[in-house]
């Protein structure tokens, strides 16, 4: 078992161990998780601070149920309505909270590398919950897991991300997540919502759904923002769908067995089609929501530990 | 009469095209001749290199507006330091210096402080907005060496063209930093592996293509005297080698940092390596040297842009663009002549001749005549940088902690020491 961070800023500085180590100990919260008495003591005592710069309810609640499961004392602060509109900076924000010694800050920006910028002012252990177009390293995570159950194995798997890459973290976590456990990753979508040189991080590029999908094991759609629906990256909703969106015809070129992921929240009928979604049979759409609380109780109990062992003289990182 | 004789020099003379060891000598503030009989003060050079002052034409002085950034005191103690003997300052300010009477208080503040020479540049639009041109006649007159919107490109091009036939009847030099404005909108950084793996706002290098190519057609449509500032893409360059071929009154510019850095370096989210324009792949920055080396480049200036702390401490997107770089505007430069990129009498061409001829200031020369704007430097000597050691008041260097090679041993300003 090895887990060297200070904090889970993004799945870049992760090793394969370090991504095996938090996905083993989440398996241990999945059980937990499904008992009627879901308590364990690994935060207890500690101080979990949720800032939202941005708008989430799912991942917000999944990391305030890890916390609470794991007894931390968990407090959401939402950003957009406090301080940052009285023209306060992030640093010093920052600087305020840490002045109450919290221990863990989860925290959610609209900007790419104001978490990173954040955790190098705090005392706390620092998790990303999505910095703009940059990482979401715990959805990656919780998409391993999910993926990793379903079909038993992380390695030796073609996994196509299709959709809006050009402006998801979770395709950049995932990708670099996907290809640190060496799977082969595709990308799909329209040419305008594919990021520049992206076939450099060592993916292969595919604007054809059918043939991004052919032989895949796992097909994981992403969500297309409204505000990009119209003429500006795409002519219209009608025909992404006719060309990306996920219906039965072009998930039957995936294998038969293909599992299909989203993050959420969905549009039905824009990327995904709704009885794709509801099929129990190919959609973990649910289960990855489950993951999810798993996982990051596991990054924070692993991040928790750290935290200890640095405060003790002599104490050794997990 | 104040004698100096420079002795044991190793005199850096970018005119000849020569690098030789030999003696100067100044009289009231002017270069009389070389070698002879000493006389007068003598400064024993020890061998080290001594050129013509630096001649910088693209300064950010904080006044008016920002003197919290950077004053004219301190910008002038810091191209002291730097080698630089004059500097050209960018109307970018707040307000903008867009009227005579806005210039003659920069002039007025320059001239009680700075221990350098200051020369101005003024808008080419009012309060840089792009919509209408400035009293060009009144500023020339008030001195303004050039006309720029600096880093704001003029969007319509209708107003542009207008200004530009302006300044040609009145054979005012008109600077452009060329960008595609829609398309560089809101870029951070440049597209390409980099930009994708940080998830940051991104420019294809095209956009500044597409300036160029929309500038050179007017200038010549107009006949104007026009200098491409800030170029740093390898795709630029054909469309300035086409206007140069074709005879344009054309010339170019480069930064230092876009010779000496590329994208890969902001690294972290590093926002003193936040630029505009921004940081270039390697290809382009091996591009741009090679232009400076070939001459297709006329000009290397620092792009001194003061920001303090405040306005760098923030996520990337939302942090000032920008470095200092009066003072490390030499080591840096030296990075190429050790590299075997350039000569230092070609480097000194760029650094200090050709932006002296193109705004027509005298400096640049080691000729008789010539004002005695000179620095002596030791080309050698390694040191690693410092940031809360310059006399910026802004201390935005890229090269904090960086090994460098390159010391100023002493400045003089019309025979005049002022640093060393």
């Amino acid at each position: 078992m090895t887990f060297r961070q200070r904090h889970l800023l993004g799945i870049e500085p992760l090793a394969p161990d370090e991504i095996t180590t938090i996905l083993d100990l989440a398996e241990s919260y999945v059980a937990l998780n499904r008992q009627p008495m879901k308590h364990a003591r690994a935060l207890e005592g500690l101080t979990q601070i949720n800032m939202f710069f941005e708008n989430s309810t799912r991942t917000q609640a999944s990391f305030e149920i890890a916390g609470k499961r794991l007894g931390a004392d968990v407090m959401n602060m939402a950003m957009q309505a406090s301080s940052i509109k009285k023209g306060e900076t992030l640093i010093d924000t920052a600087l305020t909270l840490n002045a109450m010694h919290p221990d863990l800050l989860v925290v959610r920006h609209p900007n790419s590398g104001a978490v990173n910028l954040l955790a190098e002012k705090v005392n706390a252990a620092v998790l990303n919950a999505g910095d703009g177009r940059h990482e979401h390293p715990t959805q990656a995570l919780l998409d391993a897991l999910t993926i990793r159950r379903a079909k038993g194995r992380l390695h030796r798997l073609t996994i196509a991300i299709c959709g809006d890459i050009a402006h998801s973290r979770v395709a950049r976590s995932n990708l670099l997540l996907l290809g640190k456990m060496e799977n082969r990753v595709r990308l799909v979508g329209p040419t305008t919502l594919m990021p520049a040189k992206v076939a450099d991080l060592g993916v292969e590029v595919y604007d054809d759904m059918r043939e991004g999908l052919e032989g895949a094991d796992v097909v994981m759609m992403l969500r297309l923002q409204k505000e990009r629906m119209d003429g500006g990256f795409i002519p219209s909703e009608r025909e992404y769908y006719h060309r990306w969106g996920l219906d039965a015809e072009k998930l039957s070129h995936a294998k038969d067995d293909a599992i299909v992921m989203h993050p959420g929240p969905m549009n039905r009928g824009v990327e995904i089609d709704g009885t794709i979604a509801d099929d129990i049979n190919r959609s973990v759409i649910q289960e990855q929501v489950e993951m999810g609380v798993a996982v990051r109780m596991a990054a924070m109990d692993l991040l928790a530990r750290n935290l200890r062992a640095e405060a003790e003289p002599g104490g050794v990182m997990v | 009469m104040t004698v100096i004789t420079f002795t044991n020099a190793r005199l850096i003379d970018p005119e000849a095209g020569t690098e030789r060891l030999g003696s100067l000598r100044v009289e009231n503030g002017i270069i009389v001749g070389c070698d002879g009989r000493p006389s007068g003060e003598i400064v024993d050079c020890g061998g080290k290199c001594l050129a013509p002052g630096i001649v910088d034409i693209g300064v950010k002085v904080g006044e008016p507006g920002e003197r919290h950034k950077e004053s004219f005191r301190t910008a002038g103690a810091a191209a002291a330091a730097g080698g630089v003997t004059t500097i050209v300052t960018r109307p970018d300010t707040t307000p903008a210096i867009d009227t005579p009477e806005v210039l003659a208080f920069v002039t007025r503040r320059a001239r009680e402080v700075s221990p350098v020479r200051v020369h101005s540049m003024a808008a080419l639009t009012k309060g840089r907005d792009g919509r209408e041109m400035v009293e060009i006649g009144f500023l020339l007159d008030a001195g303004a060496v050039a006309f720029t919107d600096a880093d704001r490109t003029v969007a319509d091009s209708k107003v542009y063209a207008r200004a530009l036939a302006y300044a040609r009847q009145l054979g005012a030099l008109v600077i452009g930093h060329p960008q595609e404005p829609v398309l560089s909108a809101g870029a951070a950084v440049t597209s390409g592996k980099f930009a994708t793996l940080r998830g940051l706002p991104a420019v294809s290098p095209m956009a500044e293509r597409m300036g160029l190519e929309r500038d050179l057609a007017l200038v010549e449509m107009t006949g104007a005297r026009y200098h491409a500032d800030s170029l740093s893409t390898a795709a630029a360059l054909p469309a300035l080698e086409r206007a140069r071929a074709a005879g344009l009154d054309v010339t170019a510019g480069v930064n230092i940092h876009h010779l000496t850095l590329n994208e890969f370096d902001v690294g972290e989210y590093r926002t003193f390596f936040k630029l505009k324009p921004p940081l270039r792949s390697e290809d382009d920055r091996v591009a741009m040297v090679e232009a400076v080396a070939r001459g297709l480049i006329d000009i290397i200036s620092s792009m001194h842009t003061p920001q303090d702390e405040e306005s760098k401490r923030l996520p990337f997107e939302a942090a000032a663009s920008g470095a200092v770089g009066l003072e490390t505007l030499l080591p840096a430069a030296m990075r190429l002549v050790h590299a075997g990129a350039i000569g230092l009498p070609a480097l000194w061409r760029a650094l200090s001749l050709n932006p002296a001829r193109r705004l027509g200031l005298p400096g640049g020369s080691l000729a008789e005549g010539a004002p005695a704007d000179l620095v002596l430097f030791d080309p050698d000597v390694p040191f690693v940088l410092d940031r809360f050691k310059l006399r910026s008041k802004s201390k935005n260097t890229p090269f904090d902690e960086a090994r460098m090679q390159g010391r100023v041993l002493g400045t003089w300003v019309g025979g005049r020491r002022v640093f060393g």
